[in-house]
């Protein structure tokens, strides 16, 4: 190999690293620094509505100041952390229940004919074509007290006055379990469909019975698709702010609304932005752990003789 | 900095199709609370002006600060309540002053009503009244009465005393979600101060609201007028102009929903909303055209009928809509008008202690 080809190899397997890193670095880590910067900052009247970090002194000297008492002050307070575990909650609510509804549905969808499953795909994504805020308020009418469920409910009869399901958590668990089913489905699907389904046979061939075919084969193959529509599913759910909003009680607290209250009750960036920091934290450390973990496991695999 | 900021306004301008500041102010954004204009208002403006109206909504002043408070918003005119908002938005240099001189009907509006403005607007250099109303009471009168027939439909009690406000749980009660507009009638009904800031008081409401806190189903700020409307709740808090659109839909639906809008004998809080134009506002001459244009006498009384809410026009009352001119919420009598108080700014220590415990009220937290 001459050296201007192995030159050109090194230039095109930087480019290939390189292009996600500068997505990564101008979507993901800019970002994150500015509201980072912002919660080292204290409120003030003015646009925007924050003190500058850096600062010339009378002496002409240039002053950093970082003020880390918002930390101080989310961790001080508990109302914070009470948000941040019912957002958690929430978020594995919906990832529990998005998940044994996906999974049959793409399980479904991935054994049909082949000119069966784009057309069912299709179904799955339609939705998206209206508004997320449409169709939510679109459970508003379903789930009122006046709404379709408690009017079919009262003309067959089963109940006489109407059952208060509109802003409570189990609206939200409704609302939330709707709006990210096609998150899960979609990963779940795209796992199926390319399983090797000759294993599934040898499994029947050597005895076993369809559920421990499912149990030992399906379920372990689709782990992957699991994972990847949990996190599609989970990370989202935990700052939604739009269902918990609308279809939620007074009581819901979630880190969307404290947000939402930081922001405008308290016109306070800086704390705001000191929760969105620790939410990311929150959200990006069982991330790492579970890639160091993977990481691990693949060594560990590597290793064997 | 100064690169983020020249980046900022170009991506603003191109979003509003313009330059800022361009000789050539073909276009006009507005930024209004919902259900808060005449349809044919911006209609009207566009044909007399030939400047193409964009227009948009809000329901709650915390919202239009927030996009203000992040510069280049792009809007042109926004409409504040005076105070708290508009005040301390002045002094945080929100606003640009008016060019009186393009504004030949300025000589319509009360002069009353700006002389209190005054107080927050030296010279009224940067604020027009648009409307003014109060924050009421609204009531599914037929499911009221079927539970409790001798309600004191026009007391504070039916929302501040935890005995009476119970008694509503099962129809549904709506308070805005808004500590703003709740904390002074709560201090007005202990016997404090409706204005104070002190945060002994503010806790004394707290405690008073926890009790009422079981029998409220919902805290929102603009729900509330359609779920009054389809009878889904019985006993509203809110703005008078919101109840009396729920009680006007209401009827027109003609489901047998029977709205009424009580201003409480205690007193109520009369709040006045201003237009404003952003400092930043690309298109101000146009801001300008359609000030003037909202300040003839009958283009805003048809506003002031549509929304029921009284304008900050002397001349505009004879082209006010009969019934809207009857109406005592809209139009107060003097010793009704009397009874009605304003607040004023708090600082930021105030404000985060309310918040907090409206929080607390909210969800038990």
């Amino acid at each position: 190999m001459s050296v201007s080809e192995t030159r050109k190899r090194a230039l095109g397997r930087f480019l290939v690293i390189a292009i996600p890193f500068i997505w990564l670095g101008a979507l993901f880590l800019a970002p994150f620094l500015i509201v980072a910067k912002i919660s080292l900052s204290t409120a003030a009247v003015a646009i925007p509505p924050y003190e500058p970090l850096i600062s010339w002194a009378e002496d002409g000297a240039l002053v950093l100041t970082l003020h880390v008492g918002n930390y101080k002050l989310i961790f001080s307070d508990p109302v914070y952390l009470i948000a941040y575990a019912s957002s958690l909650r929430n978020a594995a609510v919906t990832v529990v229940f998005t998940l044994l509804l996906g999974y049959p549905l793409a399980y479904f969808i991935a054994t049909r004919r082949e000119n069966w499953r784009a057309p069912l795909l299709l179904l799955v994504m339609l939705p998206f074509w209206t508004s997320f805020l449409i169709r939510i308020y679109a459970w508003i009418g379903i789930l009122k007290p006046n709404g379709v469920i408690n009017g079919v409910l009262i003309w067959l009869g089963l109940i006489d006055k109407p059952l208060m399901i509109l802003n409570t958590n189990f609206a939200v668990a409704v609302g939330m379990v709707y709006g990210y089913l096609p998150f899960m489905v979609l990963p779940l699907y795209a796992h199926l469909e390319k399983m090797d389904w000759s294993l599934l046979e040898a499994a029947r061939d050597l005895g076993a019975k369809p559920a421990r075919v499912f149990r030992e084969v399906t379920l372990p193959l689709s782990a992957p698709g699991i994972v990847a529509g949990s996190l599609l599913v989970f990370i989202p759910a935990v700052g939604e702010y739009i269902v918990p909003a609308l279809l939620g009680g007074p009581d819901t607290l979630t880190i969307g609304a404290t947000l939402w209250n930081e922001f405008f009750s308290n016109r306070d960036w800086p704390v705001a932005s000191t929760v969105a920091v620790a939410l990311i934290a929150l959200l990006v450390a069982p991330l790492l752990a579970l890639q160091h973990h993977r990481a691990k496991g693949v060594k560990t695999m590597s290793d064997k003789p | 900095m100064n690169i983020t900021k020249t980046l900022l306004a170009g991506v603003a301008a191109l979003m509003v199709g313009a330059a800022p500041g361009s000789a050539a102010d073909a276009v006009l954004n507005i930024y209004n609370w919902n259900d808060y204009i005449a349809p044919d208002t911006v209609p009207a403006f566009e044909k007399a002006t030939g400047i193409k109206v964009s227009y948009d909504l809000y329901d709650a002043n915390e919202t239009l600060e927030g996009k203000l408070s992040a510069g280049n918003s792009g809007y042109d005119i926004v409409v504040p309540t005076l105070v708290p908002f508009a005040a301390r938005q002045i002094k945080a240099g929100f606003y640009q002053p008016l060019d009186k001189s393009k504004l030949p009907n300025y000589g319509h509006l009360d002069k009353g009503l700006l002389a209190r403005m005054e107080a927050q607007d030296s010279g009224n250099a940067h604020l027009v009244p648009w409307l003014s109303a109060i924050v009421v009471m609204g009531y599914n009168v037929d499911k009221i009465k079927q539970i409790m027939p001798e309600a004191p439909l026009d007391s504070l009690r039916m929302v501040f005393d935890p005995k009476v406000v119970e008694k509503f749980k099962e129809c549904g009660v709506s308070i805005m979600d808004s500590p703003t507009e709740v904390f002074p009638p709560a201090l007005l009904w202990l016997g404090l101060n409706p204005d104070s800031k002190k945060a002994e008081d503010l806790k004394k409401a707290a405690d008073l609201l926890k009790q009422i806190r079981p029998s409220v189903r919902r805290f929102d700020s603009s729900e509330y007028i359609n779920a009054l409307a389809d009878g889904d709740i019985c006993l509203a808090w809110g703005y008078s102009s919101d109840m009396e659109v729920a009680k006007h839909r209401a009827i027109e639906a003609g489901k047998g929903v029977n709205i009424s809008v009580v201003i409480p004998k205690e007193g109520a809080e009369r709040y006045i909303d201003v237009l404003a134009i952003p400092k930043d506002a690309p298109h101000p001459e146009a801001a300008l055209k359609f000030i003037n244009f909202i300040m003839q006498p009958e283009e805003i009384a048809k506003t002031s009928s549509k929304v029921y809410a009284m304008s900050g026009n002397a001349d505009a009352k004879p082209f006010v809509s009969p019934e809207a001119a009857a109406d005592p919420v809209i139009f107060p009598s003097p010793e009704v008008e009397k009874t009605l108080f304003t607040i004023t700014a708090s600082d930021p220590a105030t404000d985060r202690l309310r918040t907090r415990l409206w929080t607390e009220i909210k969800t038990g937290h």
